[in-house]
């Protein structure tokens, strides 16, 4: 037999049917929904007079309208609207959905896993870019648009065309300091952020195997910045034990099943991929995002590039508006630049992990007096239970952070939290395009214990410093 | 999407060229959540003597009188009789939510903006290209006459008018075929559900936990 690619086994577990022009339809198993991109689905569903194909396979939340202050009640009619038509969509088709309020609700992408209602050996879709974050536990996952979405809902496939394949190697050991964040920045870094497109990308190596979960699923998450749809973890016993007894996980004698054809899911000795690249995991040093691409990215004990050295007229031009826009100077040490708001979430970093790793760098200290405003805020609702079982937000709030509600928050600022103009921020999240946090807002990305650290000193500044000074007193 | 086949509708005629898409629904509307409820902002801006607003009640805003969609004799209208150019500028899949929201079935005109053309397939609207002079002539008849209809055939691809003139027109045969079986990318997909419940029943064998199988 041909050895495969894990992704191959995943899209060969999943066609319907094969079409002769290269299209086949594939059989989704989990579609996670939220306010955003669903209404119009929902409504053309209802339109067509079509049903739902299967309830079971979708979970809702709201996510990205939602309040993460006290508040009950969204402010903004619009986004209030946005959030009560998801209610009321799911409550229309019986769908098991989360919503403001419930103990579970949560960024979708950080939920889905938590429940146990990602799986190995799924598909998973959302109408949501960063759905590759559930790549991380060896299913095939990736965003889709609202037309898809309504597809998807009325016949439980997609109509798609199979992706390249691409393997990322980590081999080697991380060291202290060094994050699932900093190995996706550095992955970006090094392929560029087209580097995956039309690629799904497998990250594998001693170094990947030694993330926990919460770690791989910052990777895979970010897997759509560096230009692939999809990106994915092989299953181990990691990904068994963060499963076993999840609430939609199966249990007892299906659990047993289970687990014996997921460990299967993994690519096959001698498989063979479109594309490899290779990263040495201890030449990753923390990163810091100078630009406004995630790819403008260098170690934090280095300088801010000089576009007058870029040979390439297109990359310099696109450097000096970065700059520009950034409010940054060529060659300046990236330690100098000062920064004014710090938001640790997202669905890249806002898991029990990495609040506690924040929490280890900001215990016993407080955030500089330029920090016009931290905010801490967790993926969900049980992850902000978990963190407060242990304390967390007491050393938070001691240092001077916000510890507040759940949701996408200041990621993307749909709700009210927001940058203003010309602010910059040191920011757990994933994009750090031009407005993404606000208009004219200024976002760097970092680790979550990078972020905790730039808060505390104002500035950047090198965390590997204080996990010194933490690990002397 | 609602197949169409054949109607039998009355014809409001829209006597301008270069019709907008900002015209037939104005931007202020795309904010919602929704892909129907455009019909009572279609042509928001002629329709109405104020400046419309989302959310708005609309049956309390001053109407224009002028305005052909407002006169008694067009109401319950199905079909579109138009200029060229019809549906030019931005691309809002919400000009054809929004006709198709108010009861356009059909439209009819010398030409079309392209993005416009295409949209209306996929939301099950007919856009039927005539002949300038033909179209002259139906304006004509529809101007003078209170409770003009048009019969319109898809399969047989013709207009027929109330004295019995036929004009037959042309319409691809793949969109023909959506059109007249109400399938959308969805519809083709759904001829397939046996396959995906054959597949489904397979996969609930071999992996019951996905199926919502827990224990
Ligand atoms: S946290 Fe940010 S990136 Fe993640 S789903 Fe929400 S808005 Fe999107």
């Amino acid at each position: 037999m041909t050895p495969l690619t894990l992704y191959e086994k995943l899209w060969r577990a999943h066609v319907v049917r094969q079409e002769s022009d290269g299209t086949a339809l594939i059989y989704i198993d989990r579609h996670l929904v939220h306010e955003v991109t669903s209404p119009q689905a929902f409504e053309g569903l209802r339109l067509a007079g079509r049903p739902l194909w299967r309830k079971n396979s979708i979970l809702a939340t709201a996510d990205h309208n939602t309040p993460t202050t006290q508040q009950t009640v969204i402010a903004d009619p619009v986004s209030r609207l946005q959030v009560a038509t998801l209610d009321e969509n799911c409550a229309r088709y019986g769908l098991t959905e989360f919503p403001m309020g419930d103990p579970r609700q949560g960024i979708v992408h950080v939920i889905g896993p938590e429940q146990g209602a990602t799986l190995p050996g799924m598909t998973v879709v959302c109408g949501d870019s960063h759905t590759s974050t559930h790549g991380a536990f060896a299913a095939l996952a990736f965003g889709i648009g609202t037309s898809e979405v309504e597809h998807v809902m009325a016949t439980q496939t997609l109509v798609a065309r199979p992706s390249k394949t691409m393997r990322v190697l980590v081999e080697g050991q991380l060291s202290l300091g060094v994050t699932a964040k900093d190995v996706a920045l550095a992955i970006i870094a090094h392929i560029g952020t087209a580097g995956g497109t039309g690629h799904a990308i497998e990250f594998a190596g001693a170094a990947i195997r030694g993330l926990s979960m919460e770690g791989r699923m910052t990777l895979c998450n970010m897997a759509i910045e560096a230009g692939a749809r999809a990106g994915m973890v092989a299953v181990d016993q990691t990904t068994l034990d963060y499963l076993r007894d999840r609430p939609f996980a199966p249990r007892g004698q299906q659990w047993e099943l289970a687990q014996t054809y997921w460990r299967t899911l993994c690519s096959d000795e001698g498989a063979v991929f479109d594309r490899q690249v290779a990263l040495e995991a201890g030449a990753i040093e923390p990163l810091v995002t100078w630009g406004t691409s995630p790819e403008m990215v260098v170690s934090v004990g280095s300088r801010v590039p000089d576009p007058a050295l870029e040979a390439d007229p297109t990359r310099r031009e696109g450097m000096l508006r970065a700059l520009s826009y950034m409010g940054l100077t060529a060659n300046m040490p990236i330690t100098d630049i000062q920064i004014d708001k710090v938001f640790i979430g997202s669905c890249t970093n806002s898991r029990l992990e990495d609040l506690r790793a924040a929490a280890a760098i900001l215990k016993g200290r407080r955030i500089a007096a330029n920090i016009k405003l931290a905010l801490a805020v967790p993926g969900s609702g049980l992850v902000k239970r978990a963190a407060e079982a242990e304390g967390l937000d007491h050393i938070f709030t001691a240092a001077g952070f916000e510890w507040r509600n759940p949701g996408c928050s200041m990621c993307l600022g749909m709700n009210d939290d927001r940058l203003s103009a010309g602010e910059r921020c040191a920011s757990t999240s994933n994009r750090n395009f031009e407005g993404r946090q606000g208009t004219g807002g200024r976002t760097h990305l970092v680790s979550p214990q990078m972020a905790a650290a730039a808060a505390v000193a104002g500035h950047f500044v090198d965390v590997r410093d204080y996990q010194k000074s933490c690990k002397s007193t | 999407m609602r197949a169409f086949n054949a109607i039998n509708g009355l014809v409001v005629p829209m006597d301008r060229s270069n019709v907008d898409t900002d015209a037939i629904i104005p931007k202020q509307f795309l904010k919602s959540i929704r892909r129907t409820g455009f019909g009572p902002n279609l042509f928001d801006a002629w329709r109405y003597l104020d400046e419309g607003q989302p959310e708005q009640d609309n049956s309390q805003r001053p109407l224009n009188p002028d305005f052909v969609l407002n006169q008694a004799r067009y109401q319950g209208a199905e079909i579109l009789l138009a200029r060229k150019n019809f549906g030019c500028g931005s691309s809002r899949e919400h000009a054809p939510w929004a006709l198709e929201d108010f009861g356009i079935r059909a439209l009819i005109a010398p030409s079309y903006a392209d993005i416009f053309f295409n949209n209306c397939f996929k939301n099950g609207l007919l856009p039927i290209v005539l002949p300038e002079t033909v179209v002259e002539g139906l304006f004509q008849e529809v101007l003078s006459q209170v409770g003009y209809r048009l019969h319109i055939d898809l399969l047989q691809q013709r207009v027929v008018t109330p004295s019995g003139v036929t004009h037959e027109f042309a319409v691809e045969e793949f969109r023909k075929y959506c059109l007249l079986n109400g399938l959308d990318e969805i519809g083709l997909t759904l001829r397939h559900a046996d396959q995906i419940r054959a597949y489904e029943a397979t996969r609930a064998h071999q992996e019951p936990w996905i199926f919502g199988v827990n224990s």
